[in-house]
């Protein structure tokens, strides 16, 4: 499970709170039928008695102690050799945290943290100490660790897309509270509010409903369009669409489209992120494959029209 | 330098079969080592303590600590005697338990730990200040309770802090005079340590007083020299490899 959210919206402060490193006010936090805290009835374990695996975001290595010595730390005694062996550090054994990579770092505090046998693994920020080319790869390896190491894990990152990918439920936590928890897909197909939907990379405009003669509702958004969605809402709303499910054109094609929304606007920005193209157009991100960029000749300053369907639009309340 | 050039390394030799200055050596050295481990004893945990708990009067607490750094030594030793004297605030009741402390070599000790100590409790505040919490709570994480986290972890990252402290206070400590003199007195063989000793013969005999000056300025590089060393001592990598070897 993930926590995602803004900077200062209390993720850390939970991993702190599991791991019996902060005292909450008040809170209960129990492993299965093991209570680790309970302010209520005045239950507080010790970090050292809550088997609890936490790796913090700069990896917190024992500056003073080589490889293995960090790793055995919380070990009991028991050989570490075959989690050396599985993280690929074996090689590494007598270096110092000083002279390893941000990559190595991470692989130590993982087998650190496993090395004592926790019942649950907390991760605070897992990839944000990382440079972007060696994200993308550790990424993929704590992916699929977290998927064979059958413990239940929670991370927390600021990052929507490292959240997706790295866990079956994701909770967006806005200033200590949590707005929506569910599966990755969930999110995205029913955001519960705008700032969930901004959040995991959605469009968000701002909109008045009004229902409609027949079956969609009608939005006069603030820049004086009209759009129009399947979702029934009244009022104030968000008006929630993709980026993949926003067509890019060069000419309006009418009634000829199927799209019944239409949003024509200046390209503000292309940035191209492996096969795809990102586009903004006014006010909305599109993306399209590279080769229908490249076929439509989109480049900064041209102008466009954005085209997505009524039914790949949601209306959620704003906050 | 000027000392040694006053006089031959003959005489400065010659002095040592002289008893006056053997025995403010002995003294100068035992009262110096009982102090010194009670000021590492108590200072250690106290200025853990300080540097990692916020706790209401903590500045206040940081401050007392640190005044004797700041008092001349003639007020820290009326403080002790007006504390410990024979009509002193404690003086009584120690007394009453058949404890006399001036003129005895536990008013030395005593004197040069409350004149020392600061140095070191100054020097190892800030060396726990400066290690990383992370790192702490990392260990009470891993299963390590607090005394395990303290000498696994706290002690040897504050090290060279803790040594470059006591390095000081020892060497305040070995030439303490003014405090000394007013609290435990000047006698030979009791409280007389080579500081008192080379003021008592400076105008008896000189060429004592400067042999002991150079004893001393000896003395203390090589105590300051060593303490360094084995303090900072830290595994080198080769003989961590060595022990890992033996572990597999």
């Amino acid at each position: 499970m993930a926590l995602v959210g803004p900077s200062g919206a209390g993720k850390t402060s939970v991993l702190r709170v599991v791991a019996g490193l902060t005292r909450p006010p008040r809170g209960r936090v129990a492993l299965g039928d093991e209570v680790w805290l309970d302010t209520a009835r005045g239950v507080e374990l010790p970090p050292e008695r809550r088997r609890a695996g936490l790796v913090f975001q700069e990896y917190a290595l024992f500056p003073h102690l080589s490889v293995h010595a960090n790793v055995a730390y919380g070990a009991a005694r028991r050989p570490v050799g075959a989690l050396l062996e599985r993280f690929r550090i074996s090689h590494l054994a007598d270096a110092h945290p000083r002279d390893l990579s941000g990559g190595e770092r991470q692989r130590v505090a993982l087998a650190r943290a496993l090395a004592r046998r926790p019942e649950v693994l907390l991760l605070d920020e897992p990839l944000s100490a990382l440079d972007a080319h060696t994200k993308a790869e550790v990424r993929g390896e704590l992916a699929e660790l977290l998927r064979e190491l059958e413990l239940p894990a929670l991370l927390v990152t600021h990052d929507y897309e490292d959240a997706a990918a790295l866990a079956g439920e994701v909770g967006v936590l806005v200033e200590g509270r949590l707005r929506q928890l569910a599966p990755p897909a969930e999110l995205v197909a029913r955001p519960r509010d705008g700032f969930v939907a901004s959040f995991t990379g959605a469009n968000l405009l701002r909109g008045r409903a009004q229902r409609g003669d027949g079956e969609l509702t009608a939005i006069r958004l603030e820049s004086g369009e009209r759009l129009w969605s399947a979702d029934e809402a009244e009022g104030e709303v968000g008006v929630v669409v993709y980026p993949w499910e926003v067509s890019v054109a060069r000419t309006h094609a009418g009634q000829a489209d199927s799209a019944l929304n239409v949003l024509r606007g200046e390209i503000a920005s292309v940035v191209e992120l492996a096969n795809r193209v990102r586009v903004r157009v006014g006010p909305v991100t599109a993306e399209v494959t590279a080769s229908s960029a490249q076929r439509l000749e989109l480049a900064r300053g041209g102008v466009a029209y954005a085209t997505f369907k009524a039914t790949g639009t949601r209306l959620v309340p704003l906050s | 330098m000027a000392i040694f050039a006053r006089v031959s390394p003959g005489r400065l030799v010659g002095q040592l079969s002289n008893p006056l200055v053997t025995d403010a050596l002995v003294l100068s050295l035992k009262t110096s080592a009982i102090a010194q481990a009670i000021v590492l004893l108590v200072g250690t945990p106290a200025a853990y303590v300080l540097a990692t708990r916020r706790f209401a009067g903590r500045s206040l607490a940081i401050v007392l600590v640190e005044l004797p750094l700041a008092l001349p030594p003639a007020v820290a030793g009326i403080g002790l005697i007006a504390a410990f004297g024979r009509l002193g605030l404690l003086g009584g009741t120690l007394s009453s338990l058949g404890v006399q402390l001036g003129l005895t070599q536990t008013a030395v000790i005593l004197a040069v730990a409350f004149v020392a100590g600061p140095f070191y409790l100054r020097g190892a505040i800030a060396a726990f200040e400066a290690v990383d919490q992370d790192l702490v709570a990392a260990s009470r994480t891993l299963g390590a309770g607090r005394g395990r986290t303290f000498f696994r972890v706290v002690l040897p990252l504050a090290r060279s802090g803790l040594a470059a402290g006591e390095a000081l206070a020892f060497a305040r400590g070995l030439g303490e005079f003014g405090a000394t003199i007013m609290f435990a007195g000047s006698l030979q063989g009791v409280t007389q340590t080579l500081p008192l000793a080379i003021y008592a013969e400076f105008d008896l005999n000189f060429t004592a007083a400067l042999a002991m000056s150079a004893l001393l300025v000896v003395v203390s590089a090589a105590l300051l020299v060593t303490l360094r060393l084995t303090l900072q001592w830290q595994p080198s990598r080769p003989t961590s490899r060595f022990r890992f070897a033996l572990s597999r």
